[in-house]
């Protein structure tokens, strides 16, 4: 039997108010930071899944996204060694559709039913941009999903899916272009998501001999809330009970993550029994029945939808987001530009910087970041074990606010941490709010992109005030 | 002129309307076999005894081959007819020319648009001047004919909009009996008044959507309708008419843009043509150009409907609805409809011909015993206009 | 049990004399040449095109998956599986998915169609590998790189190669890359690239492998083996202690160049094409980690016939006049265009008619027998209405029965040649002719049909047929076909 054995969620902290991009409209949206990327999302929603999970056991990993930061280099590659999961591992990413992710879900599914591996990590994040003014620009979010896929400990098994696939330009992105296009929308919505995503369920219902009172909840994908409510009643079910929210008042749609994180939102109220239907949208559409069981108890602990979408900070105003996402360029800080990174260093400290591990003397038990040859308490040299930091829980030792330092959001804090059973580091602080930083506050470690220059994207981690339910 | 020449020389022996709405499966090629077939197979007859064609669209294709290359004609005369919005009535005019002066004795009527091809919504700018007049849109330059008609005749924005909601719920009630029609609904004042503006004054439910379809006519002469079907399953064509306007309105001072003196003229040649002195009296029905309901509203008066200033009146009074004095787009006009442009002015007709054939689709839309409709279909906006009129009757009015 | 059940491949017609590049930038004339995608070619059709050569006469009913690897894919979003799996008339319900962002997303497209077949999901999947990555001109990259495509059926029944044992590992370092605003493939220092990540990797993988099937490097028949260049290639062969006389598939870098994501499967199917019962061949490839698989040939193997593959692709070729055509077609040089107004293009134009825009269908009138591109509701000959059947036509052989050379109209390869184009069965379709040389078009040619990208009007690219000369009719005397 091969099936989900744990899920996990990453919503960015900041909500921009929809009413600041059009007047008049409701809820709002999650964005991205702007040291945020599909990787570092993927990375977020991967970290939550893997709570309590001894990531050795992991031998695979699976990205989707139709926001990739790279062309050619695997960004599952760069997420594996976030995670710091085993170096053996199946990686693989799934791109240019919306139905990447369910696609890199039914590859899981493949790879764990045909013996090539016992559990593969499943992850969709996209951070998809509308063209400013446009219905995706408003009803667009950033989020991701993360399954892990694997035959025992399931606790939703998923027996039956069914594809179909269309060719159809309804919504693209070229090679070059920054930004998502779509045809006249009663075209995409009658012709394609309408139509596709009823022939895919239609398909499934017939061979797994299911009708619409079997589900206990149905989860689809919805380019928008009113075409939600659409296929709701389409589908033929009872848009109050069986229906999963789709999420769109308080976070939009996030692309090739968007349906399974409504999964996953729906896994968190699941009960042993629960029948739940999850289907997705682009070139096609794939529909799954996923079945719930006893181990869902066993689930737990980590933010998930739920705990993410109810931390926020609003985003100040429309005019913060179009710099965070790029759109709108302001003058850059009078400093000589950096060198790009080097690939080889960057190889070479890849234990510390992407892994983020640090050493522990095996002499005095000293817990040290960066990972030193000699110990800095000791001067033992050379015997260390080595550390996971990413996981670990730390507290703010001394700041500053340095409006010198001239990145996007002016003042940087620069943080010095001390990490809980030992270990320091200076690092800089992100999705904060100025007047809550203080010495002493709890904070966790989040996986951030510094920069791109030459084409190289360069990813570090930094460290952030610790996200609690609400 | 001859104002009778052709009165009554040529009948209607067949027609055919497609779905109109958004057609995505179907291409023009596609419509216009659907509507050439029911057209066949009303008048009984086949593609082999057409002798020539006329087909008339805006954008929708070039030539005659436009017409023959889906329907196999093969070596026939057929030609390719534009003129605006007005498209349709005028293939049926230039069709009928050629069978009243005895050249052709068998001949098919085509008018199609497939407009959804365009990613757009509303009509795309056909022949436009690189600056002057440069993004201006249809609704938007209705509109300036609204703000200044209301202002003229005494009746504020709010009383206006008022009547053209009215008119607005008018034909979607009719539309509503109307399996053809893209939209069968009905609205309430309230949503009417309520809509999201499109250009103000007018708001959504002041305009009509943009869609797909196509419709034919198969005419012959008079002589030959007699044979071939009962006196009650052929209809007259009695006149047209069709005034350009010269754009005079738009750059004259003297143009105040409440009333459409195109319109007015064209519909003075049709009812010369048909013998009509009482248009509000002698029609029994009418279809005419609401792509927005500011046109329905001014074309009442235009046409004679209404006296000059008193359309409103007549709008309170339900004049123009299914049971009023005068009927007016009964099956839903343009706003049921849509506006496919080479194919409208051919749906209009084909109301008519099946009112007065009593084959209205539904019989909840059936007229009592009517004799005669007005088809008019105009292209532009107040200050340029290119209305094109066609009467049709029963055919016992024939002397 | 999983393994290959046929294959297929496509290399351009085109190849650009190295020396010609070299003359360009004033460099060492290196000899030999590389593969270059013609104007209208791109990852889409060059998959497609191996597709065809792949699937040969097998029912395209029976296949329940393609998967499509490639790292210059014309979307960022939107998926190029389904443009393939219409272009082949496959069914509705085939699972299509995009494999990108590494030169080994080939192998990885392989694994998961593998894992499809071995867990029950799919009888059989068609797993297409094709790439044409652009190196910024006068860089080593445009020298060493080639276009072209590989295809493998996946399947459980009648295969023709086994997968004895297979490994993977990922790793984490930035070698090659190109980032999503990037026209060109970047590379970190090559003493570093090679030595920190290609050999190691290489070797890591080929070694595990070993270790896993027990077997030793002499037990395999033949290595078909990513490398970047020749000089990389020869050293990896030699430090797996591969025999490069006898158990090395020639990387034809001389005469395709480095194919990316693509390279390690034609290498395959070139393997494949020699192969006789029992053979063990060792498949390796790199790219953020690396692959390798050991395949046993099957009996099967040597029935598997009528495939272009590598070899017939590899005879019939044409050179590029020169340097400048060659980025001309890759449009890294604008030139004066006809004036004349953009293009249109409709979306639901092109879906409503991808029956024959893509599936190239006709219409067969079931009244009188007739056949008609475009496909036509009702019939030209007889006029009987809505009563036909679609029919492929992509595979049927033609003759030129009418063409022009038209100098007017806009093309990236002057003068246009329009063509009538009779098909076997009477077919008559009017089409533009590709991969052609204008001085040797002439009436009555055969003629074959191949899918391209016609333009870019609308900001998408749009697929469509054209007619060639066939390609057997390239093949030069003395290449040994």
């Amino acid at each position: 039997m091969a099936g989900i054995t744990s899920y996990g969620a990453y919503v960015p902290l900041w909500r921009l108010k929809r009413d600041e991009i059009r007047p008049g409209l409701a809820g709002e949206r999650a964005v991205a930071n702007f040291d945020e990327d599909s990787i570092t999302l993927a990375v977020a929603a991967a970290t939550d899944c893997l709570r309590g999970i001894d990531r050795g056991t992991i031998d695979g990993l699976f990205f989707a996204s139709t926001t990739s930061p790279y062309r050619e280099k695997q960004a599952a590659s760069i997420v594996v060694a976030a995670c710091d999961l085993r170096h053996d591992v199946i990686t693989a990413d799934f791109t240019n559709s919306l139905r990447a992710g369910t696609a890199a879900l039914r590859a899981a599914l493949d790879a764990v039913k045909a013996g090539s591996a016992k559990r593969v990590l499943v992850v969709a994040a996209d951070c998809r941009t509308g063209m400013p003014g446009s219905d995706l620009e408003a009803n667009g979010g950033d989020g991701a999903a993360a399954f892990i896929v694997g035959d025992t400990q399931v606790a939703v098994s998923i027996d039956d899916y069914y594809c179909v696939s269309s060719e159809m330009l309804d919504v693209w992105r070229a090679d070059d272009d920054p930004y998502t296009r779509t045809w006249e929308d009663r075209f995409v919505v009658t012709q394609g998501y309408l139509k596709l995503v009823q022939e895919a369920v239609g398909g499934l219902s017939k061979k797994a001999e299911l009708e619409p009172k079997d589900i206990t909840k149905a989860v689809f994908y919805a380019p928008d809330a009113r075409r939600h409510q659409e296929m709701a009643r389409g589908l033929g079910f009872d848009p109050k009970t069986q229906v999963q929210d789709s999420l769109f008042e308080p976070m939009g749609n996030t692309g090739a993550a968007f349906c399974l994180m409504m999964a996953v939102a729906a896994l968190e109220e699941a009960k042993a029994g629960d029948t739940i239907l999850l289907a997705s949208y682009g070139d096609g559409s794939d529909a799954f029945i996923l079945r719930v069981n006893e181990e869902i108890g066993r689930i737990g602990g980590n933010l998930g939808m739920k705990g993410h979408l109810a931390s926020k900070l609003p985003v100040p105003d429309y005019h913060t987001y179009l710099r965070w996402r790029g759109i709108l360029t302001t003058e850059a800080v009078r400093r000589p530009m950096t060198e790009p990174p080097s690939p080889a260093a960057m190889w070479r400290e890849q234990d510390r910087n992407i892994h983020l591990l640090g050493v522990k003397c095996q002499v005095c038990g000293t817990t040290q970041y960066p990972p030193q040859r000699l110990c800095t308490r000791c001067r033992t040299q050379d015997r260390f074990d080595t550390v996971r930091l990413s996981d670990k829980k730390a507290e703010l030792f001394t700041y500053s606010k340095d409006a010198l330092a001239g990145t996007m959001d002016n003042p940087l804090v620069i943080a010095v941490i001390n990490f809980e059973g030992g270990g320091r580091m200076i690092t800089m602080m992100t999705d904060r709010d100025l007047d809550e930083v203080s010495i002493g506050m709890p904070l966790e470690m989040s996986f951030r992109k510094l920069g791109t220059q030459g084409g190289i994207h360069n990813y570090y981690w930094k460290c952030k005030p610790v996200r609690n339910r609400g | 002129m001859n104002p009778s020449a052709i009165r009554d020389k040529v009948a209607i022996i067949g027609m055919g309307c497609t779905k109109f709405g958004e057609n995505w499966d179907m291409s023009a090629e596609d419509m216009m076999i659907e509507a050439a077939y029911e057209a066949y197979e009303d008048a009984g007859v086949g593609p082999e005894d057409i002798e020539a064609a006329w087909v008339g669209t805006v954008a929708s294709g070039i030539t005659g081959n436009l017409l023959a290359a889906p329907l196999k004609f093969r070596f026939m005369p057929i030609t390719r007819i534009e003129n605006a919005c007005g498209t349709g009535q005028d293939t049926l005019r230039n069709a009928t020319l050629g069978v009243a002066c005895g050249l052709y004795d068998m001949v098919l009527v085509m008018g199609v648009e497939k407009l959804k091809d365009s990613g757009l919504s509303g009509l795309p700018e056909f022949f436009t001047h690189p600056v002057y007049g440069q993004g201006a849109t249809a609704p938007g330059r209705w509109a300036l004919g609204a703000t200044r008609y209301f202002s003229s005749v005494g009746l504020s924005p709010e009383e206006g909009k008022r009547c053209l909601a009215k008119i607005a719920m008018k034909n979607h009630h009719n539309g509503t009996m109307s399996p053809k029609a893209h939209f069968q609904r009905e609205i309430t004042m309230e949503q009417a008044l309520n809509a999201p503006v499109i250009a103000w004054p007018l708001g959504l439910f002041d305009c009509c959507p943009t869609t797909d379809g196509a419709a034919a006519a198969i005419i012959t002469s008079t002589e030959t309708a007699k044979k071939l079907r009962p006196a009650k399953d052929y209809v007259l064509v009695r006149g047209f008419g069709v005034a350009m306007g010269s754009g005079w309105g738009k750059e004259n001072f003297d143009y105040k843009y409440d009333y459409l003196p195109e319109t007015i003229a064209a519909g003075k040649q049709a009812y010369e043509q048909a013998g009509i002195t009482d248009p509000r009296r002698e029609l029994s029905m009418a279809q005419i150009h609401d792509c927005f309901t500011i046109a329905e509203m001014m074309e009442y008066e235009a046409l004679g409907f209404s006296p000059a200033g008193k359309a409103s009146e007549d709008i309170d009074a339900g004049t123009f609805e299914l049971t009023g004095e005068l009927p007016v787009n009964t099956d839903g006009g343009l706003k049921s409809f849509g506006h496919p442009v080479g194919a409208t002015g051919i749906r209009m007709c084909y109301e008519i011909y099946k009112q007065i054939q009593g084959k209205a689709q539904l019989p909840a839309r059936q007229l009592k015993d009517p004799k005669m409709g007005l088809a008019m279909a105009q292209g532009g906006h107040p200050g340029f206009l290119q209305p094109v009129v066609a009467i049709l009757g029963r055919s016992d009015l024939a002397k | 049990m999983a393994g290959l059940v046929t294959y297929g491949a496509y290399i351009p017609l085109h190849r650009l004399r190295r020396d010609d590049i070299a003359r360009a930038w004033g460099s060492a004339p290196p000899g030999g040449e590389r593969a270059v995608a013609n104007s209208d070619e791109d990852p889409i059709t060059m998959a497609q095109a191996a597709a065809i050569d792949c699937l040969g006469d097998i029912d395209r009913d029976s296949i329940d998956g393609v998967y499509l690897a490639t790292t210059s894919s014309p979307y960022k979003e939107k998926q190029a599986a389904t443009v393939v799996a219409r272009s082949l008339n496959l069914r509705r319900d085939v699972a299509t998915m995009d494999f990108t962002d590494t030169l080994r997303s080939g192998t990885l497209a392989l694994r998961a169609a593998l894992d499809a077949v071995g867990a029950g999901s799919a009888q059989r999947v068609l797993v297409l590998a094709a790439d044409c990555r652009l190196g910024a001109p006068r860089s080593e990259f445009e020298q060493i790189l080639g276009d072209g495509a590989a295809a493998l059926l996946v399947g459980g029944d009648d295969v023709a190669a086994t997968v004895e044992a297979s490994h993977t590992h990922s790793n984490e370092l930035i070698d090659l890359w190109r980032s999503s605003r990037d026209n060109f493939v970047n590379s970190w220092e090559d003493r570093f690239v090679i030595t920190e990540g290609f050999l190691l990797n290489m070797q890591e993988g080929v070694s595990q492998l070993l270790k896993k099937s027990e077997l030793k490097v002499q037990d395999v028949t033949k290595a078909a083996l990513y490398a970047p260049d020749a000089r990389r290639h020869r050293e990896i062969a030699a430090s797996l202690g591969l025999d490069p006389k006898t158990q090395v598939q020639d990387p034809m870098f001389d005469r395709v160049g480095n194919t990316g994501a693509a390279f390690a499967l034609m290498l395959l199917v070139a393997a494949l094409e020699e192969a006789k019962d029992g053979d063990r061949i060792l498949v390796a490839n790199y790219g953020d980690g690396a692959d390798s698989f050991i395949l046993r040939a099957t009996p099967q193997i040597e029935k598997i016939k009528d495939r272009q593959g590598i070899r017939k692709n590899l005879a019939s070729k044409r050179y590029l006049a020169s340097y400048e055509t060659y980025i001309t077609h890759r449009g890294l040089m604008d030139t004066e265009g006809q004036r004349r107004p953009p293009m249109v293009s409709s979306a639901p134009v092109l879906w409503r008619d991808q029956k024959w825009v893509l599936g190239l269908n006709g219409s067969h009138c079931q009244s009188c027998g007739r056949t008609f591109f475009p496909p036509q509701r009702i019939c030209v000959h007889c006029r009987s209405k809505d009563n036909f059947d679609y029919v492929p036509l992509a595979g049927r052989k033609g003759t030129l029965f009418t063409f022009n050379k038209d100098a007017l109209a806009l093309s990236a390869d002057p003068p246009e040649i329009w063509c009538r184009v009779h098909l076997e069965g009477d077919v008559g379709v009017y089409c533009r002719m590709t991969d052609r040389d204008p001085d040797r078009v002439e009436l009555e040619m055969p003629v074959e049909m191949t899918f391209r990208k016609f333009h870019d009007a609308g900001g998408y690219p749009n697929y469509f047929w054209k007619c060639r000369p066939t390609r057997e009719s390239f093949i030069e005397a003395g290449e040994g076909i």
